[in-house]
């Protein structure tokens, strides 16, 4: 095997990372916009979601039939989540809203080891086995059906983002949520809607990376930190900035541990940081990000 | 005339009240580690140790409205050179803590620089990535620090002249500390230091337009709030006697945000509050469910949220000023007329703080939206 | 008429505090610890009585390593089986589980309840390394019996200044040289390629590893570290894989263990000998990897794995699988973490009936005077052996390979002791 095609190879192995960062990362994007908060409970949710499709598939259901089913539970449950849990504290300062979503956490992590237990589950693998051979360089299935699903889900965001009044309605919200009841917006439900589709996509998420990662209580736990640097590399109001992000994180980390030997592979995240910094230094808004225009 | 000798009276009596609140305190205060079993003296210990850390992020957070996740970072790079120095050249303990305190100092002004930039959530997550890059980089610095089998130093000895136990004598150092500590961080929010913050904090384009030169303030008020964490992870060192990377995850750094927004923002005793929360209320968490700690725990923190979205401190706040116009209804409970931000320079009552916690509304940091 | 109140209520205040200090301080019982006459005469009694005994136990029941917190409901229930047939030599065992979430400074707070307030007799396990290191010196110095930490660290052994404190699992450092001899009996000129964890399991393995290697034909040709706190190890095998070496040493913890393993699995340009270390070689890690993925994996044990077909008919397996049922109904008996806990805690009560006085000392000098102890959980083999500078009770490990669907044992049992002396201090 050359260099070039050794250096191929990480870089596919870092995109297939990059993915997976990305497809959380588009959750968290997606709560930003419509809520203006971080999740740090995302990646929980999406951890508990996987295992509901773990649970149908395990109880003798086909994966495809379990997969909509899973994503409808989900959607269910992030407005259940909003209404529940963030509704009562809607009004308090945005600090208390993110500490609340630390406490839910540390609660849907520990419920799922007391349901689950913390032995690692098999999850289905949708994609086929093996891959193809691209001149020596192997591309894994399962990486393109990461990526090529995450293209989709970014696409639909942005489509949703721009293109509809749900986009312009949410943009008002998160903006500014006492103008936007003025205007006769039902906040609430924007927001319910918000959490919904965040938990849906964090679903997808976590049933794409399961096969990969392997499913236990913990499984999120390490993607939600490298997602949460997509989103600030992108920029946390962009779906397109956080998939980049995500890529580039995933590509800078791989060839910098296998690479550079001061750096090697447990220094290896400190890369992104660096580069997050870098970049928001002379962008503080993130790559794709938006400057605020704030008003005195 | 009469009137001018009822406003001294009150006045008078207030200052009396005040007094004696800070009299009863430093008696409970001292008289503790003479009362409870040294297991509980430990306990307390901690708490006053976790206090100093969150009375630094307070500064940052509460009063200077950035947020920072990375603190833990700082409270390591404490708890360490306490370590260091302790192991490799055997200083004594006290020669740990200006060199940890000045240490941290000048990485939050190294901080301080690139935050200037960053605001709320970017800020945020920016200091989280420094708190999860830190274990490995411990860990790979073995030579100097043990590695991650970490280092185990002598802990604090009571000298024979003192004729306490260990437990009593390390409470007593740390009682030492966190008061000169606290006192230190309630007069620098009185200083211009804590003007410009506040001023900054309420509206930055205002305080600029007003002449607060906002990148040194900012800067240093990084610095002084890695500067108290540095001082807490110091006298941890000197507490457990044993350093360790993963002691320092970033879940440490999370555990201590939690702590200061259940506390209580921009409140005097909320990080007291906070630092009992997070020592106290894991241990509650096992008593009542043995199979999942992590679920009532996570569950607590929720229901303390919906109880006290403004944290613990402004809970109590919040009850006085029911408490305060139920027994004079006709007169406005004082509490709720009082802002935040007027009140620490004016307040002529040193010892009270109920005029900083009153109600931490305008606490509320503000993140980046479009 | 405010002042007054106030004053009052100071007054009163401090008064409550006086009186509760003078009448009912809650210092100074923790010096009355009781001590025992006759020929153990001055030796510590705290925690035990005809009737009962009391231990503890500090495991992470909550936080990122509460995978291992079941271990304590395998001790749990290990002691409430023994209750039921009467106790140990008529004491009935109290087991007090405290949770430090694996954060040492909480590790150090609970050792401190169980000593100070719970009053046991011996803190039984503590659960990894920086929670044991955090709390050592301070059962030390209070003269209580910390026995068989649940960690594999090698200075739990061979520290002189810690006779309260000692081991259990083999060290790492032991079960390293297991697969040293091995190598160096089947392929004299391998070159290995390691994954390891990047903290003191990881590094002592490894480090072992090395040294019982040195001056061989065999090189370590590649190694990569990973953090807990990552989500995958898929870069470092991609890594691993461009060393072309012919075996690869995977010193991994379960979920990355299984990650490893499925990545080997996968690519098929690069098929070393796979070695899987005894944490990762449950078959609750290879199941899900698929067991025709992982056919020819070699690794080391010394316990029954209680998901493995081959002990089903084992009488001690039917014991545990029945109080498992009976006890901790919420816990999967299949989980090798159980079995652990059982098997330890069947140590204990060896130890417990060895002790020539039933006070805190003797079960110190018990724990390290275990001569070839056998104890049904562990493999046939292997036994408690300790003495008065070793105090690693087990260092006999068994080689194993997976083949259909289950490990099978292969040669007889290494006893590192014998083939590599005892350890350095």
């Amino acid at each position: 095997m050359s260099a070039v095609t050794e250096l191929l190879q990480q870089v596919v192995e870092g995109v297939g990372s990059g993915a997976v960062y990305a497809s959380l990362a588009l959750a968290l994007v997606l709560i930003h916009r419509f809520t203006g908060i971080v999740n740090f409970a995302q990646g929980e949710l999406a951890m508990i979601s996987t295992y509901v499709a773990w649970q149908l598939v395990a109880s003798g259901m086909s994966f495809w039939l379990a997969l909509p089913v899973t994503l409808a539970v989900s959607f269910a449950g992030g407005m259940l989540v909003e209404r529940i849990v963030i509704r009562p504290v809607q009004n308090a300062p945005e600090l208390t809203m993110v500490i609340v979503t630390v406490g839910l956490f540390i609660f849907v992590n520990a419920m799922a080891g007391l349901i689950w237990s913390f032995t690692v589950k098999d999850f289905p693998q949708p994609f086929p086995d093996g891959g193809i051979d691209l001149g020596g360089v192997r591309v894994d299935w399962s990486s393109l059906g990461i990526i090529a699903v995450v293209a989709v889900v970014m696409s639909l965001l942005y489509v949703l983002f721009q293109h509809t009044s749900v986009g312009l309605v949410m943009r008002a919200v998160a903006g500014n949520p006492a103008s936007a009841r003025l205007s006769g917006i039902r906040v609430g439900r924007v927001l319910m809607l918000g959490w919904g589709l965040a938990a849906t996509v964090g679903a997808v998420s976590g049933v794409l990376v399961a096969p990969v990662l392997f499913l236990e209580p913990n499984m999120m736990g390490g993607v939600l930190i490298y997602a949460f640097a997509a989103a600030t590399l992108g920029g946390f109001d962009s779906p397109v900035g956080a998939v980049v992000g995500g890529l580039l994180v995933g590509v800078a980390e791989t060839l910098a541990g296998a690479y550079v030997d001061v750096i090697g592979a447990d220094l290896k995240v400190g890369v992104p940081l660096v580069i997050i910094l870098a970049v928001l230094l002379v962008r503080p808004q993130g790559l794709f990000g938006r400057a605020a225009v704030e008003r005195a | 005339m009469s009137t001018i000798t009822a406003t001294l009276g009150t006045g008078r009596a207030r200052r009396l009240r005040a007094t004696l609140t800070t009299l009863l305190a430093a008696g409970v205060a001292l008289g503790a580690p003479f009362y409870f079993a040294p297991f509980q003296v430990f306990q307390l210990t901690m708490v006053l140790l976790y206090a100093v850390a969150l009375a630094g992020l307070n500064l940052l957070v509460g009063f200077g409205g950035q947020i920072s996740l990375g603190h833990g970072a700082f409270f390591a790079a404490g708890a360490y050179t306490a370590a260091v120095m302790l192991d490799r050249y055997e200083t004594g303990h006290l020669a740990t803590l200006p060199v940890a305190a000045v240490g941290c100092f000048l990485l939050g002004l190294g901080f301080g620089v690139p935050a200037l930039r960053l605001r709320g959530l970017y800020l945020a997550l920016v200091t989280l990535a420094f708190a999860v890059f830190l274990p490995p980089l411990l860990k790979r610095l073995e030579p100097v620090t043990g590695g991650s089998m970490g280092l185990t130093v002598d802990k604090l000895q009571a000298p024979a002249w003192s004729g306490l136990a260990e437990d009593q004598w390390t409470y007593f150092v740390v009682l030492a500390v966190t008061a000169v500590a606290l006192l230190l961080a309630r007069n620098l929010l009185r200083s211009r230091v804590g003007r410009a913050l506040l001023a900054m904090r309420d509206n930055e384009s205002a305080a600029e337009v007003m002449g607060v030169r906002l990148s040194l303030h900012k800067t240093l008020a990084f610095a002084w709030s890695a500067l108290f964490a540095g001082v807490s992870g110091c006298v941890y060192t000197w507490v457990i006697g044993f350093v360790s990377p993963d002691s320092f995850s970033f879940v440490l750094s999370i555990t201590l945000l939690a702590g200061l927004v259940v506390g209580g923002l921009a409140s005097l005793y909320g990080p007291l509050l906070g630092a009992a929360f997070v020592m106290y209320v894991p241990s509650v968490a096992q008593d009542i469910s043995d199979a999942a700690p992590g679920v009532v725990f996570g569950l607590l923190i929720i229901a303390v949220m919906f109880v006290a979205p403004t944290g613990l401190a402004g809970l109590a706040g919040r009850l006085r000023g029911v408490a305060a116009s139920r027994l004079t209804r006709t007169t406005p409970p004082a509490a709720d007329d009082r802002t935040p931000d007027s009140e620490p320079s004016a307040s002529p009552a040193p010892a009270d703080p109920a005029p900083v916690d009153a109600e931490p509304v305008g606490a509320q940091p503000r993140t980046e939206k479009d | 008429m405010r002042k007054t109140t106030t004053l009052r209520a100071a007054a009163a205040a401090a008064a409550a505090l006086l009186l509760a200090t003078a009448c009912n301080s809650q210092r100074g019982q923790d010096d009355k610890d009781a001590a025992a006459d006759g020929a153990c005469q001055g030796q510590q009694t705290t925690g035990i009585t005809d009737k009962s005994i009391r231990l503890g136990g500090i495991y992470p029941l909550s936080g990122p390593a509460s995978a291992y917190g079941t271990i304590s409901k395998g001790v749990s229930a290990y002691f409430k089986h023994v209750n039921d047939k009467g106790g140990i030599d008529g004491r009935k065992v109290e087991f007090v589980v405290r949770d430090d979430g694996y954060q040492p400074p909480k590790a150090v707070e609970e050792a401190r309840r169980l000593v100070e307030q719970e009053k046991v007799f011996a803190v039984f396990q503590t659960l990894g390394t920086p929670s044991t290191a955090a709390v050592w010196d301070y059962l030390n110095k209070r003269k209580v019996p910390q026995p068989f930490v649940a960690t594999g660290a090698s200075v739990w052994g061979t520290d002189g200044d810690h006779l309260w404190t000692s081991g259990w699992q083999p060290n790492y450092i032991a079960e390293a040289r297991v697969y040293a001899k091995y190598l160096k009996e089947e392929k004299p000129k391998a070159k290995v390629a390691v994954l390891y964890q990047n903290d003191d399991f990881g590094k002592d393995l490894l480090g072992g590893f090395k040294a019982a290697i040195a001056g061989g034909g065999i090189k370590v040709a590649a190694e990569e570290s990973y953090e807990v706190t990552d989500p995958s190890v898929s870069a470092q095998m991609t890594s691993l894989a461009r060393s072309k070496a012919d075996v690869l040493l995977n010193i991994t913890t379960p979920k990355f263990g299984s990650q490893a393993l499925a990545a080997d699995a996968k690519n098929t340009k690069w098929n070393p000998l796979h070695i899987v270390n005894n944490v990762s070689s449950s078959a609750t890690v290879l199941k899900p990897v698929g067991f025709k993925n992982v056919q020819g994996v070699v690794s080391a044990t010394y316990f029954k794995d209680p998901a493995d077909p081959q002990w089903a008919d084992d009488a001690e397996m039917k014991t545990y699988q029945d109080a498992l049922r009976t006890y901790a109904p919420d816990s999967d008996p299949a989980n090798q973490f159980n079995a652990y806990g059982w098997a330890a805690a069947s140590s204990l009560h060896k130890a417990l009936d060895a002790m020539k006085c039933p006070t805190r000392e003797g079960l110190r000098d018990a724990v390290r005077n275990l001569k070839d102890v056998k104890v049904d959980m562990l493999l046939p083999g292997v036994t408690l052996s300790t003495g008065p500078d070793d105090a690693f009770p087990i260092e006999t490990m068994q080689l194993m390979r997976f083949k259909g669907e289950r490990w099978q044992l292969f040669g007889k049992p290494v006893d590192t002791r014998k083939e590599f002396g005892p350890l350095a201090k």
